[in-house]
């Protein structure tokens, strides 16, 4: 596979392993904030490999994993109504919400689809005219513009039984907030990939000139991981924090202009709740005045019971980096990917799911 | 007879039995069949070995294969991986109300290319129509009999440290070839099931060494699920190479797309065996000259250490655990 | 996070292309990057292209990371 499979290549890891295990020396705290930095490092083994004075910690940049116990809630509620089809991606099916999952919903006669994109929830709903279908938009800003288009698409072509429930949630808020919490010391952040393809590494900025951490946005090869992770150690040991790209073959300090004007037509900032960390202002996207007409929560009326969390579940430290899955009491006990008590179990970008997967923990 | 099957023709009355004089008869016929007892009667000795399973895929027919030739290729190659040679299956349909009776013939014809392949025959069989919305299409269950020979010991308990583990061709392409046929994903792959009857195969690698310790076709859950399931059995580790693992190039892209791992992907034609050191080669190129195993490889073996896990040594060096798939294989996004 | 693969752009249709990766293809929207052209490698990521890869960067990187490596033989000092 061009453009991937030459970043996998095994003797190139291997020497840059060899040449970080060189360079580094000063102790360093890296956080990778994507989860798919996350299952790039944990499948590669990258982790094992790197020298003992780098510690790499999860952070909260899995779309799912924050996504509040109400907002699913509100998703099962849609669900239940009768003529809706629920068109989702597949990672959100199996989350518990407060009582249920979709995926429960789903076999209780809710009609819940799986699709791959936006453009086939737009296919469903033209081909289902005396439905609503609802599209459950969680992603961050590299999936938003995506919905912002469908919004876009439906409008123009008169679609009127289309309709977006929208949990996005944008990254540097959040960075942020996990920073001023002073929860956890950084030395380098391992930023976004795909987030930064839409965004640029511009957003980012604010980090090393504030906070003096080390920042490098990522691809999510093992060379990609690998490059970023020796640019950072290179920043802390010359102590010289800034903004690199070492993913410069899709990331630009701009960023993809059209797709922020989109995301810009369609969506507002407004405040959203992070599951396990709390209301973070400015974190989320409501849908604009202009296309309310395509926003589920204005369309239709939905009651929901008071959200729960589960007991004794920490997926909110783990999310923020202060805990890891082995520091939980429930983690491979009651816990699992066919019983999981919270949403870090159950998205294949959670930590406590890549954790269990890939038998972290069990090094011998 | 009617263009579309209707719930008289599972009643067994006049239509039931012109459906069978005329669907199935015909296309799978032969001497135990055709007496149209209530069993089919015969001789068998020997140690024997009973199998069955239901196919329920959706949908019915996709690249490479259909339900009929699933359903003829799973319960022949859970035979064969006893070390057993199939005989004889029985065909149970249950068919919903209103499937075209055009797909029954076609289905109907697969089970009988797919049973003259692999040399059994269909010699009982039962027929149920149930209301629309009752079933998917058609489900089929098949149950197979076969005898093993004298000298073959074959279980998932048997693997023992130092033994190698074979892989007899790339994995994941029955699950993707089917996936891809979903509503609601769209794509175009150039990639077929490997759906097929592996049972001369079998014989062949028999035929090479008689010590085959274990021997698996990795379906639902694929590779790492029936890895595990072995490790588990036999109270060993098992240790593989990610290098060796075989993935087409359309697999891994298709894979990729959807967020799943070839690991744990279905696979309708391949096998694993635990074989012996010594004997290891001996049966890579036994099954490397039959069509069915034509890229059979050794990619790993049975260890002491870490007993009943699966550990791969991944491209860069370092190992990782390979668990057995969890819940459902759900394509994803994030 | 968002898995994104690059895919080969061959066909364009409107607002629509059709991409392939490794023979498997798919009709995406290329409404986020107007300016692609067939022949590009595009980043897929849910049924749209997000970006046009930049080529020259890609082989940029790779010749770095090669030098990075290289250069290492010689013996550097941390922090170097």
């Amino acid at each position: 596979m061009k453009y991937a499979a030459e970043y996998r290549n095994a003797e190139l890891g291997k020497q840059l392993i060899e040449r970080i295990r060189r360079r580094s020396g000063k102790p360093a705290r890296l956080m990778e904030f994507c989860g798919g930095h996350t299952i790039t490092i944990v499948k590669h083994g990258i982790r094992q490999l790197l020298p003992d004075n780098i510690e790499m910690l999860s952070g909260p940049g899995c779309p799912v994993c924050v996504t509040a116990s109400a907002d699913l809630d509100k998703a099962i509620a849609l669900a239940r109504l009768p003529g809706v089809i629920i068109t989702s991606f597949g990672d959100m099916l199996r989350v518990p919400g407060s009582y249920a999952s979709l995926q429960q919903a789903k076999a209780e006669d809710a009609d819940v689809r799986i699709v791959y994109s936006t453009q086939d929830a737009l296919q469903i709903a033209r081909e289902n005219p005396a439905k609503s279908v609802v599209f459950i938009g969680v992603g961050f800003e590299t999936t938003a513009p995506t919905i912002a288009v469908s919004v876009l698409e439906a409008a123009r072509e008169g679609i009127e039984n289309y309709f977006v429930l929208s949990l996005h949630k944008l990254c540097p808020p959040v960075m942020k907030a996990l920073l001023d919490s002073g929860e956890v010391r950084l030395d380098g952040i391992v930023c976004p990939g795909h987030v930064s393809v839409i965004t640029g590494s511009r957003p980012y900025e604010f980090i090393p000139r504030d906070y003096g951490i080390a920042c490098a946005v990522a691809g999510f090869e093992p060379l990609d991981v690998l490059l970023c992770i020796d640019m950072l150690v290179a920043q802390i040991e010359n102590n010289t924090p800034k903004v690199e790209i070492a993913y410069r073959r899709s990331v630009s300090p701009e960023g993809n202009r059209r797709a922020l004007e989109v995301m810009e037509q369609v969506f507002t900032p407004c405040p959203a709740d992070w599951r396990g960390i709390g209301t973070i202002p400015g974190s989320g996207l409501a849908v604009r005045e202009e296309f309310r007409r395509f926003d589920a929560e204005q369309a239709f009326k939905l009651e929901i019971p008071p959200p729960r969390e589960p007991k004794g579940c920490i997926c909110g430290d783990i999310l923020r980096g202060v805990k890891t899955p082995i520091d939980c009491r429930l983690f491979r006990r009651t816990c699992t990917p066919e019983h999981p008590v919270g949403p870090c179990m159950v998205s294949a970008e959670g930590s406590c799911a890549i954790y269990y997967q890939y038998g972290e923990g069990h090094e011998r | 007879m009617n263009d579309k099957v209707m719930l008289a023709h599972g009643s067994g009355g006049k239509l039931s039995h012109e459906l069978i004089e005329k669907a199935f008869l015909p296309v799978l016929g032969n001497p135990l069949l055709d007496r149209l007892d209530d069993s089919a009667v015969f001789e068998l000795e020997g140690r024997l070995a009973l199998t069955t399973d239901s196919y329920v895929v959706n949908p019915i027919f996709f690249p490479g294969g259909d339900i009929g030739r699933l359903a003829v290729c799973g319960t022949v190659n859970d035979l064969a991986m006893c070390g057993a040679t199939p005989l004889y299956l029985s065909l149970a349909l249950v068919i919903e109300e209103g499937l075209p009776m055009e797909e029954l013939r076609r289905v109907t014809a697969s089970v009988k290319k797919t049973a003259d392949e692999a040399g059994v025959s269909i010699v009982t069989g039962d027929t149920k129509v149930v209301e629309r919305g009752s079933a998917d299409r058609i489900f089929i269950n098949t149950a197979g009999i076969g005898r093993i020979p004298q000298n073959v010991n074959i279980s998932g308990a048997n693997a023992r440290p130092g033994d190698k583990v074979i892989l007899s061709g790339s994995i994941g392409e029955h699950g993707i070839a089917v996936m891809s046929q979903r509503e609601g994903l769209r794509f175009s792959v150039p990639v077929e099931s490997d759906c097929a009857p592996l049972n001369h195969l079998v014989e062949e690698m028999l035929a090479a060494s008689a010590r085959i310790n274990c021997m698996r076709d990795p379906t639902r859950g694929g590779l790492a699920s029936t890895l595990n399931e072995i490790a588990g059995q036999s109270g060993a580790g098992i240790r593989i190479e990610e290098e060796k693992i075989a993935v087409k190039e359309a697999v891994g892209a298709a894979c990729e797309l959807l967020g799943f791992d070839p690991l744990y992907v279905a696979n309708e034609g391949k096998l694993i065996a635990v074989v012996p050191p010594e004997d290891a080669e001996k049966v890579v190129a036994a099954m490397r000259r039959r069509r069915y195993g034509q890229e059979a490889a050794i990619i790993g073996e049975v260890v002491a250490d870490h007993p009943g896990q699966v550990v791969m040594t991944t491209r860069l060096g370092a190992s990782r655990i390979v668990d057995m798939l969890t819940g459902e294989l759900l394509p994803r996004i994030c | 996070m968002c898995l994104a693969i690059p895919a080969l752009v061959k066909a364009i249709d409107g607002q629509q292309a059709d991409v392939e990766i490794e023979g498997v293809s798919r009709r995406v929207s290329i409404w986020l990057t107007p300016e692609v052209k067939v022949g590009d490698y595009v980043l897929l990521h849910t049924g749209y292209a997000i970006n046009v890869i930049d080529a020259a960067e890609a082989e940029i990187t790779l010749g770095l990371m090669r030098e990075m490596v290289s250069g290492s033989e010689a013996g550097e000092q941390p922090g170097a």
